[in-house]
């Protein structure tokens, strides 16, 4: 018998938080839908765009898949995975010469 | 529970959607890697509605937020509550794909299948694999709803809602790249 919970029992956020979560989440996706529009910000709406998109996945990531609160281990099993995802995705469209805008 | 300190079944889900990331992961490179090559319309800036889609993401964002709250209730035997919010994501689910049948319906009408061009074969595969597993996702969570409904889930199976929560948030980061890198960025 263990004197700690195991971790997938460990406390997780506050109801409080998943609404806060979720209310960042509905800001940011209007603010995609909204930066698209603005022609000052084409110069910068590739990096500005993948970093909002950034934002919702690791909030959705850490608060409601609670990797925030859990064990290293699930953090490990599944960023390890996601790291090397992205890495396929940024080699084979640089290959290919379709790296996002970056055409030859 | 082993060595790691983590339930078997919840480290095996998140070894699934780690698998579940190289999955997407090549799809969504095989779409950029053809993107623009298409020799004949329609091209993707002629057809995708990005209101319609902005709206689907919003309602497939919320659906986590109900997730979560159906996981939270479900955690504090609030078996009531997390029926109902269990429902609600239910509902937000099918509402997810009423939209993507409606933008499929729209594409068809407008001459894009996935064989017209390099653009509606990357495009169907792509959004037709996340839309197959949001629809997985609904049946998943509308059959625990129904065990809960008829008494055969109890307050210690508060880890089964869990482990489906973890896969429709999964199912829902997807979307979140999907709608940036296909839709969004011109």
């Amino acid at each position: 018998v263990t004197a700690t919970p195991p971790h997938d029992q460990a406390e997780h956020a506050s109801v409080a938080t998943y609404l806060k979560v979720a209310a960042i989440l509905a800001v940011i996706t209007a603010l995609e839908f909204a930066v698209i529009y603005i022609r000052a910000l084409t110069p910068i709406l590739v990096p500005l765009l993948l970093v909002m998109s950034a934002a919702k996945f690791a909030l959705v990531v850490l608060f409601f898949m609670h990797l925030r609160y859990d064990s290293k281990v699930l953090s490990t099993v599944f960023l390890g995975p996601l790291v090397i995802a992205i890495g396929i995705i940024v080699a084979l469209t640089t290959l290919t010469g379709a790296f996002l805008v970056y055409h030859r | 529970v082993g060595d790691t300190g983590v339930d078997h079944r919840k480290l095996a889900i998140w070894v699934f959607l780690g698998s579940e990331c190289f999955f997407f992961g090549t799809l969504i490179a095989t779409y950029l890697a053809y993107r623009g090559r298409s020799v004949v319309g329609p091209h993707p800036h002629e057809i995708l509605n990005i209101p319609l889609t902005t709206a689907s993401t919003f309602v497939l964002l919320m659906s986590s937020l109900l997730m979560v709250l159906a996981l939270a209730a479900a955690q504090r035997g609030d078996r009531r509550q997390s029926r109902i919010w269990l429902a609600l994501t239910i509902f937000f689910g099918v509402g997810f794909l009423g939209f993507q049948a409606w933008e499929f319906t729209e594409f068809i009408h407008e001459g894009l299948t996935l064989q017209t061009n390099l653009f509606g074969s990357t495009f169907f595969t792509l959004t037709g694999f996340h839309g197959g597993h949001v629809a997985i996702g609904v049946t998943w969570l509308a059959t625990l709803l129904v065990l809960d409904l008829r008494g055969r889930l109890s307050v210690g199976d508060a880890l089964k809602v869990e482990i489906a929560g973890l896969y429709w948030h999964f199912v829902d980061i997807v979307w979140i790249a999907i709608f940036t890198l296909i839709y969004l960025i011109p």
